[in-house]
């Protein structure tokens, strides 16, 4: 694989927005963009949650970079930020977002989102299945 | 009297208030990219949920893209095509 087989993505987003956001549409909000399981994982505080949930949609978006979708972009919730047991994130594709992936030929895909001084940020690289000699395919992905 | 605002009207109101864009609503014709204007990824979604509580409809997922986003006259014929639809 060479440096030509990565793709990358990377976003930010104001931690007070989602706070906001949270405050003024609720669950319509949370439940249109977060799937069951990021919310969960986003329970606290509400500044605690809102950092984490700003995260998540970075981490969203910065994958949508990657996918580049030509035209409708797939739900938010089709990209899911999966927490491992011992504390890690992944990303899981499903649905319209994982069908644009095998489409492009990409994956696996890391992650990695931070969040601090108001602003949440992730990045998303992505390697291409071609660029390992083999085929895209659905594997790690849910329909 | 007062007129009844225009759809456009009520559009630009929604952007004034969740937008968050870099420059007056006014100042913007309604071909303008609100993008370039200073909407981010995350305002849209603010756009979205306000403009679905004030018409009372929700985007289905085909118009889940950044164009329906884009400008007040993409935003006005997207609620038309779903007004059409609902009526």
């Amino acid at each position: 694989m060479t440096i030509e087989d990565l793709s990358v993505g990377v976003d930010l987003v104001d931690i007070s927005e989602v706070a906001k956001s949270v405050k003024r549409f609720g669950d319509k909000y949370l439940r249109r963009v977060y799937t069951e399981h990021e919310i969960a994982c986003c329970k606290g505080p509400p500044d605690v949650a809102a950092g984490s949930l700003a995260a998540r949609f970075a981490a969203k978006e910065a994958t949508l970079k990657v996918l580049r979708p030509d035209g409708a972009r797939p739900d938010w919730r089709s990209i899911e930020v999966v927490r491992l047991p011992n504390g890690s994130c992944k990303l899981r594709l499903r649905g319209a977002a994982a069908r644009l992936a095998v489409e492009r030929g990409l994956g696996p895909f890391a992650l990695s989102m931070t969040h601090e001084a108001g602003l949440a940020a992730a990045v998303v690289v992505s390697g291409s299945a071609s660029g390992y000699g083999g085929e895209p395919t659905m594997e790690g992905h849910e329909p | 009297m007062s007129e009844e605002p225009t759809l456009k009207d009520q559009i630009r109101q929604v952007l004034a208030e969740h937008a968050r864009l870099a420059v007056p609503i006014g100042t913007l014709d309604d071909h303008a990219d609100l993008f370039l204007a200073g909407m981010t990824s995350h305002a849209s979604v603010n756009v979205m949920l306000a403009l679905e509580d004030r018409f009372e409809i929700e985007f289905p997922e085909s118009m889940l893209r950044k164009s329906t986003f884009q400008s007040v006259a993409a935003i006005d014929a997207a609620l038309s095509e779903l007004q059409s639809v609902s009526a």
